[in-house]
């Protein structure tokens, strides 16, 4: 008897705690007052058009998605034939390869964030939109090659030497054949690394410099001066945003498959 | 003059080898069958031959040209697999088109083509569909038709009947002939199963851990194995070494004066023993019933001996003393004991 209230209080918890704050942020977003509160004070759309005033917001926003598009399809260059080659060949040293292309996923983003700054970015004078973009594209590099990995250890070596009998080259092979069948997997890690690089703020944090700014380091920036409702506003629209994206490539692509 | 030469090829993966030493003439138009257990090199022999496996040693000979070190591309060879490898995001049509639009063929002359090669398989109703919402004999009707329409020097075929299912393979099987005796074909198929070699093939090629144990007509192999090895796998079950003079067995070596000269073992099949009377004494170890046959393993002297006799004689119960013999004149003689 017991256990038959106990498993539906357990998941209620836990659902409140994971959306919870999703709840309140959406609610503050539509408060009518000139603080961020809860619960909110009567309701209007006011803070959610004041986001698109914000020049800083433009500008950064700008900057988040140059870098999570060019990120990821920096990414997504380096890391197919990265992926191809070690699920097609046994490469000597291709565990060491992995393992290092792994590391991004292990290591704290502030110690990325920082190693980067000292010893790449201010020894080398690295401009710091470039050195944003090249933390970016490392960041999301291991979920690239892992997410195109996992879909092409289902597709069968086979199918390319069929086409190569039938007279395609090698390349020609993994253009016609691999790349097709995979291209559910590229999508997916397509939009995984998007979702990443937008949401990344440790590495972000060092590399942002005067002028450049990731959407989030400029929302972090912006708290510390303004405390009103458009910072919950903006991100709803950001988390609605992000929803939409899954939702659709779940519904075209069944995402879930390959993350 | 042979079409297809295999001179002294070796092969192997890494450090083992998979293949050595193998020579192999095969004729313009014939059908071959290699015949072999699991593991003996068939498809490291396939794959060598269209350009996927790298050679060791050796050199492949094809209508007169060396293409040892040709690109798979380049050799006009074709290959069904045996999992079929088809195109899984193309329709029936385009995996069939595959070969012919690398080729550079477009418009009608490549539909013309492309759906005389679907409809030489049955398959014109399917044409539109995608390949993975089709039976195993119909994608393997579509891999034989996109090989097929390469128009190839040689086409080869792994284990093209293990994936189906009884109807099917025989079904298949004709199908098979049918296409061979039609085009000319020079074909080669793998197989594991002696019966589709002997149905099927102008001339089986029995492998055995990467060599060439015998080649023949299926004749040659069913009546005449050369080594106890083909002897057993064509259906020779009572299989006894020859030393001095004398069956090697179990128990007391068997003297045998008037064994063939150069014979170093003596092989029957159970049909070949005699039961019931005979120089030898066996209890009946088990009986299985085969229809128009009855088919006795009997523990003796000599070691287990495999017999066949008429089913409409009266049965032996387990356990029952029964005498038999092992006539020279029945006996298979083999080169090789082993
Ligand atoms: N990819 C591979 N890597 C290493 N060894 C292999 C590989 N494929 C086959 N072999 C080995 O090579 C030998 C011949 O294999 P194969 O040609 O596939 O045999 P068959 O087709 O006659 O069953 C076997 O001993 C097998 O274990
Ligand atoms: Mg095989």
């Amino acid at each position: 008897m017991t256990r038959n209230i106990l498993a539906p209080l357990t998941l209620g918890l836990v659902l409140l705690f994971l959306i919870g704050p999703f709840i309140i942020i959406v609610a503050a977003s539509f408060s009518a007052g000139e603080t961020l509160a809860f619960p909110p004070q009567g309701f209007s759309f006011k803070w959610i058009a004041k986001v698109f005033t914000v020049e800083s917001f433009r500008q950064s926003f700008g900057t988040s998605l140059f870098l999570a598009i060019g990120g990821t399809l920096a990414a997504l260059i380096l890391g197919i034939p990265a992926a191809y080659a070690m699920s097609r060949y046994r490469l000597p040293g291709a565990e060491t390869v992995r393992f290092m292309v792994s590391l991004p996923i292990v290591v704290p983003g502030i110690v990325v964030g920082l190693a980067l700054l000292r010893y790449f970015v201010i020894p080398a004078g690295v401009p710091i939109l470039l050195a944003l973009f090249l933390a970016h594209t490392a960041l999301i590099l291991p979920y690239a090659v892992r997410v195109v990995s996992a879909s092409l250890a289902n597709l069968r070596s086979d199918m390319e030497e069929a086409a190569v009998i039938l007279g395609a080259s090698r390349i020609g092979a993994f253009v016609r054949v691999v790349l097709p069948n995979i291209r559910g997997g590229i999508l997916a890690a397509f939009i995984l690394g998007f979702v990443t690089s937008f949401n990344q703020v440790p590495v972000s944090l060092f590399l942002s410099g005067p002028g450049v700014r990731t959407l989030p380091i400029d929302m972090l920036g912006y708290m510390e001066i303004v405390f009103d409702p458009s910072i919950a506003a903006l991100s709803s629209l950001l988390a609605f945003l992000s929803i939409g994206i899954v939702l659709l490539a779940e519904r075209f692509l069944g995402f879930s498959r390959y993350v | 003059m042979s079409f297809l030469r295999l001179d002294g090829l070796t092969l192997a993966y890494g450090k083992t080898p998979a293949v050595e030493g193998l020579n192999l003439d095969i004729h313009r138009g014939e059908l071959i069958a290699l015949l072999g257990p699991s593991g003996c090199g068939k498809t490291t022999t396939m794959r060598a031959i269209a350009g996927l496996m790298p050679v060791r040693a050796g050199q492949i000979t094809l209508d007169g040209r060396d293409i040892t070190r040709v690109a798979a591309n380049r050799r006009e060879v074709g290959l069904v697999f045996q999992s079929y490898a088809l195109f899984p995001h193309l329709t029936v049509f385009e995996n069939v088109a595959f070969g012919l639009r690398l080729k550079g063929m477009s418009g009608k002359a490549l539909e013309d083509k492309v759906m005389a090669a679907i409809a030489s398989v049955g398959l014109t109703p399917f044409a539109q569909r995608k390949t993975p919402d089709m039976s195993g004999g119909q994608q393997q009707r579509v891999a034989l038709a996109r090989s097929m329409v390469m128009e190839p020097k040689v086409l080869m075929l792994d284990e093209p009947l293990s994936n189906l299912d009884a109807r099917l393979r025989l079904e298949m099987r004709t199908e098979l002939q049918r296409v061979q005796k039609k085009t000319g074909l020079t074909m080669i198929f793998v197989t594991h199963d002696q019966i589709e070699a002997l149905a099927l093939a102008d001339r089986i090629v029995v492998m055995r851990n990467g060599a060439i144990e015998q080649i023949g007509t299926p004749e040659d192999i069913y009546n005449r194995p050369e080594s106890a090895f083909v002897a057993d796998f064509v259906g020779f079950e009572t299989i006894f070494a020859l030393k001095d003079g004398a069956m090697v067995t179990k128990g007391e070596p068997v003297p045998v004066p008037d064994a063939p000269a150069g014979a170093a073992a003596l092989a029957w099949r159970p049909r070949a023993v005699t039961f019931g009377e005979g120089r030898f004494e066996g209890t009946v170890l088990s009986s299985s019933f085969a229809g128009s046959a009855r088919e006795y393993l009997l523990d003796t002297p000599l070691g287990p001996v495999k017999a066949e006799v008429d089913a409409a004689l009266p049965a032996h119960d387990l356990g029952a003393t029964v005498r038999f013999d092992l006539p020279v004149a029945t006996a298979a003689a083999l080169r090789r004991a082993e």
